[in-house]
């Protein structure tokens, strides 16, 4: 709502006005649930499975590498404690040293977008670029999952 | 006076069921997208009578 509405609904009398000043956006943005039109078009936070191997930046690469393989996966993010996204470790950073810590081994700043990010579109723009794993961020940085394109690519194809 | 509310507060706010929630956007753009269980009332029609059916005294 807009700052205009709220007070007009407050000189009509309404005693208890609530104004979401960031709105729809911020909604979205964070994954939650829109209503409409637009809302059965598939977004970048549908596919997420909530499965990603994390770690924080003191662990060492010894538990992020037995972590990995009991995951059966490839990659580990590098989370603050409140699960705000700082690297990732994948490749040969994660085959590195045992002894040394996700901070060292990391890849700062990986690439984010928003869950509500139009899924083709999030395909087409990371599969022409060859980055065929994206992470997917809230507004604050946190993570809510890893978006796999091939898998996102597979979804749309049975989609349409 | 109005009060800031972030998204957490209104979700909780949603589920509690009894908020009243209120988009002030053109007919067309509500259509492509509001938030759940939103009702919508154009700016440009927000008055007495298009708030007739809301209670005053719910959130």
């Amino acid at each position: 709502m807009s700052p205009r509405a709220a007070w007009r609904l407050e000189t009509l009398g309404f005693n208890r006005v609530y104004d979401y000043v960031a709105g729809k956006t911020d909604w979205a943005a964070a994954g939650f649930p829109l209503e409409g039109k637009t809302a059965s078009i598939l977004k970048a936070g549908d596919p997420l499975r909530g499965d990603d191997v994390t770690c924080k930046l003191d662990e060492t690469l010894k538990v992020v590498q037995e972590r990995v393989v009991a995951a059966g996966a490839n990659v580990c993010i590098v989370l603050t404690s409140d699960g705000i996204v700082l690297g990732r470790i994948r490749g040969r950073a994660l085959r590195g040293d045992p002894e040394t810590t996700a901070e060292m081994a990391m890849s700062p700043g990986p690439s984010t977008i928003r869950p509500d990010t139009d899924l083709a579109e999030a395909v087409e723009y990371y599969g022409g670029s060859g980055l065929m794993i994206v992470l997917v961020t809230d507004q604050d940085g946190k993570l809510m999952g890893t978006l796999f394109i091939d898998y996102a690519r597979d979804l749309l194809g049975s989609d349409s | 006076m109005p009060i800031p509310i972030d998204r957490h507060e209104i979700q909780a706010l949603i589920e509690t069921g009894i908020a009243q929630v209120v988009e002030v956007l053109p007919d067309s753009e509500y259509a492509e997208a509001h938030l759940p269980e939103a009702i919508n009332i154009p700016l440009k029609e927000l008055d007495a009578g298009s708030t007739s059916a809301l209670n005053k005294d719910a959130p």
